[in-house]
């Protein structure tokens, strides 16, 4: 195999892998942007796997098992949404919390959605249709840039929603009141925005996302249902939110550059090489250049106001009466 | 006339006790309810749950092995929600405690035989407190965000235990997992499957309850915790207590790891990472970041996993007892409001004052 060919398969395993990581990424990044941290996102991924999967399993309908894995991203986010932002609770121990029954969740209803003659497990089940990939002729075939043409419509649809999320978030009216909700919540209602509105719509938009983004791995990426498929992606997503510092645009940059890193070890077993480094350490250095990228930003940020910082309230409650 | 809620002038106490409890019960009455929707029978099964793991000594004995980890996450990650430091990195500082007391049992040979269990248990609750300490120590220093980096941490040494049990130290034969511990390494079991750890747990709640409510250290803690500029002023550093706080957090993690596998795996392998670190802080959290109270809470989390073990043989869906898990933590964190806010309806009269 030339190396011309195996950049074109890395390429194309890397929008594989990063497509469902984008949704969810994209997801996060808004619902942080206005100012509330989600860290559910692993156990709404793995519902919103399992919603897509049950319903194409059982409907063969495609579009309404995207719009499950939507609904029911959108629902496990509004009991966050209700816990953080009505309840005032504590944002991190809320999102574990949705997180681990989300988790729960998924695994029980995968053990009761199933077929009675397997014991109404989801498991080993097939479904009769999936997002394949769609080549457009002529584009699909020049080397490196023809693995972009080659994709799933799942991926085609992020080429629209990515540069539009930039341009909603930073050039529109309604992008600049979901900056300020999470930049500076008092400033915000004093011009009359309802910050609990915002975080609200924005926390089950967030949700929808993440729930697309399971959708993405039990429709597209490995058609199939298994307890825990989602694999600690919903953790990369947390990860990946920083690597962007909160910008929609960059979102792209930490999913090709992760999903790059976790298909280089499949590919290279693919093409027979042997590994230099042990493929376990290739699965934990997105966390460990986090943990980096975290910290370089952080101090940087403190010796001067750059523009790598968090939404300033994040993770903070907000009420308007509050002194 | 409508709902509003109103800041209580102090911390109701008997909201601090009554919340848990009526979240507990709602969180059955919920889970009851996911249950019957799915077609499976409610009581049949919180039945089976109860019988698996309290319904036979041996059953009992399972549970109580299971509490003791649980109970001593739940210390850990207490201690630094204590300060309002969200460790959410006890999963992997128990994963690096294992690590650290798998290092000796296979490397340190040269140790007589008495000495290879004490020394591995130091070195692993070091480590525990090492991988704890750094971020602490990012956080004092740079105020970089712990949940993150605590978060990241994990799965780097999860990732990193993976590579030693598959590649660096795996035992020559099988295709995973270290060469277990020399036999008269084990921590030595009291009452069937009940372990000797269990001594090391209950010391370090009271040792954990006198520090805390006894001590000015405690009282430190409490403090930043509550209003950090306060605790600022009274001359309390707290770069030093926040890292101080971490290095035990960290170390209790790891103890749980020291103790579970010296006492039941007796190696590194998979399933390290066992899920008890994340466990620990819905037990920190429900039993309102009291040692003692901890102690019932660890029981209970592990009888939902012992007896969601027995739901598994009478094929039953076993994911029912992480469901629960979950579930229990949603109603306590939307009741939390009320120890700290009350409900006041607001007449027509004070409306127009608004």
């Amino acid at each position: 195999m030339n190396l011309l060919d195996f950049i074109t398969r890395l390429l194309a395993a890397t929008l594989a892998m990063g497509t469902s990581l984008t949704y969810a990424t994209l997801g996060e990044v808004y619902t942080e942007k206005t100012g509330i941290l989600n860290l559910g996102m692993e156990g709404t991924m793995l519902m919103g796997a399992l919603a897509g999967f049950a319903t194409a399993f059982n409907t063969g309908n495609l579009l309404l098992a995207l719009l499950m894995s939507m609904l029911v991203g959108a629902l496990l986010s509004l009991i966050h949404a209700f816990l953080c932002i009505t309840m005032r609770a504590n944002q991190v121990v809320a999102g574990l919390a949705i997180t681990m029954f989300g988790t729960g969740l998924a695994n029980f209803l995968g053990q009761r959605l199933g077929p009675a003659t397997n014991n109404f497990n989801l498991t080993g089940m097939n479904i009769a249709n999936k997002f394949s990939n769609i080549a457009i002729p002529g584009l699909s075939g020049i080397p490196i840039i023809g693995a972009l043409f080659d994709v799933s419509l799942l991926t085609y649809a992020l080429y629209a929603i990515l540069p539009f999320s930039w341009f909603f978030m930073y050039k529109t009216k309604h992008g600049m009141v979901v900056r300020a909700v999470g930049e500076n919540p008092r400033t915000a209602a004093a011009m009359g925005i309802s910050v609990t509105k915002i975080r609200y719509l924005y926390t089950l938009i967030g949700g929808m996302f993440a729930g697309l983004g399971g959708a993405c791995l039990s429709l597209s990426f490995i058609p199939s249902w298994n307890e825990g498929m989602t694999g600690g992606k919903g953790w990369i997503v947390i990860a990946l939110v920083i690597f962007s510092t909160w910008n929609p645009g960059r979102v792209v940059i930490g999913t090709l550059v992760f999903g790059g890193i976790t298909s280089l070890q499949f590919s290279l077993q693919a093409a027979g090489l042997k590994m230099v480094i042990p493929s376990q350490f290739l699965g934990f250095s997105p966390y460990l250049i986090t943990l980096v990228v975290l910290t370089a930003m952080t101090i940087i940020n403190q010796k001067k106001k750059g523009s790598f910082a968090s939404p300033s309230a994040l993770g903070v409650s907000f009420a308007i009466d509050d002194k | 006339m409508r709902l509003g809620l109103e800041k209580r002038d102090y911390r109701s106490t008997r909201m601090t006790v009554l919340v848990p409890i009526v979240s507990l019960l709602i969180s059955f009455l919920l889970g009851a309810i996911v249950l019957a929707i799915s077609n499976v029978n409610p009581l049949q099964t919180y039945g089976a749950m109860l019988k698996g793991a309290f319904g036979s000594q041996t059953k009992i004995q399972y549970t109580i092995a299971k509490t003791i980890p649980l109970l001593l996450c739940g210390l850990a990650v207490g201690i630094a929600f204590r300060l309002k430091f969200w460790n959410i990195g006890a999963e992997g500082q128990y994963v690096a405690g294992v690590i650290g007391i798998t290092w000796v049992m296979q490397f340190w040979t040269f140790l007589p035989n008495m000495l290879l269990l004490p020394v591995g248990m130091l070195i692993g609750v070091l480590c525990g407190a090492f991988w704890g300490g750094i971020p602490g120590a990012l956080k004092a220093q740079w105020s970089v965000d712990e949940t993150l980096t605590t978060l990241m941490m994990n799965y780097i040494i999860i990732g990193y235990a993976e590579y030693l049990y598959i590649n660096a130290w795996k035992a020559p034969r099988g295709n995973m997992g270290t060469v277990r511990y020399p036999e008269f390494a084990w921590l030595p079991r009291i009452w069937g499957r009940v372990h000797s750890g269990i001594y090391f747990a209950l010391i370090l709640v009271v040792i954990l309850w006198f520090v805390l409510y006894k001590t000015r250290w405690g009282f430190e803690l409490n403090m930043i915790g509550k209003n950090r500029r306060a605790a600022q002023c009274q001359g309390v550093s707290i770069k030093r207590n926040i890292i101080l706080a971490m290095l035990v957090s960290g170390g209790i993690a790891g103890l749980a790891g020291v103790i579970d596998s010296a006492a039941v795996t007796h190696q590194l392998t998979k399933g390290v990472n066992s899920g008890y670190g994340f466990t620990g802080i819905i037990i920190a959290w429900m039993s309102g970041l009291n040692p003692f109270v901890s102690i019932m809470v660890a029981l209970i989390m592990a009888a939902l996993e012992t007896g969601s073990d027995a739901l598994q043989l009478m094929k039953l869906p076993a994911a029912m007892g992480e469901v629960m898990q979950g579930l229990i933590l949603i109603p306590l964190l939307a009741g939390s409001i009320f120890t700290e806010y009350k409900l006041v309806t607001h007449t027509s009269h004070k409306e127009a004052t608004v």
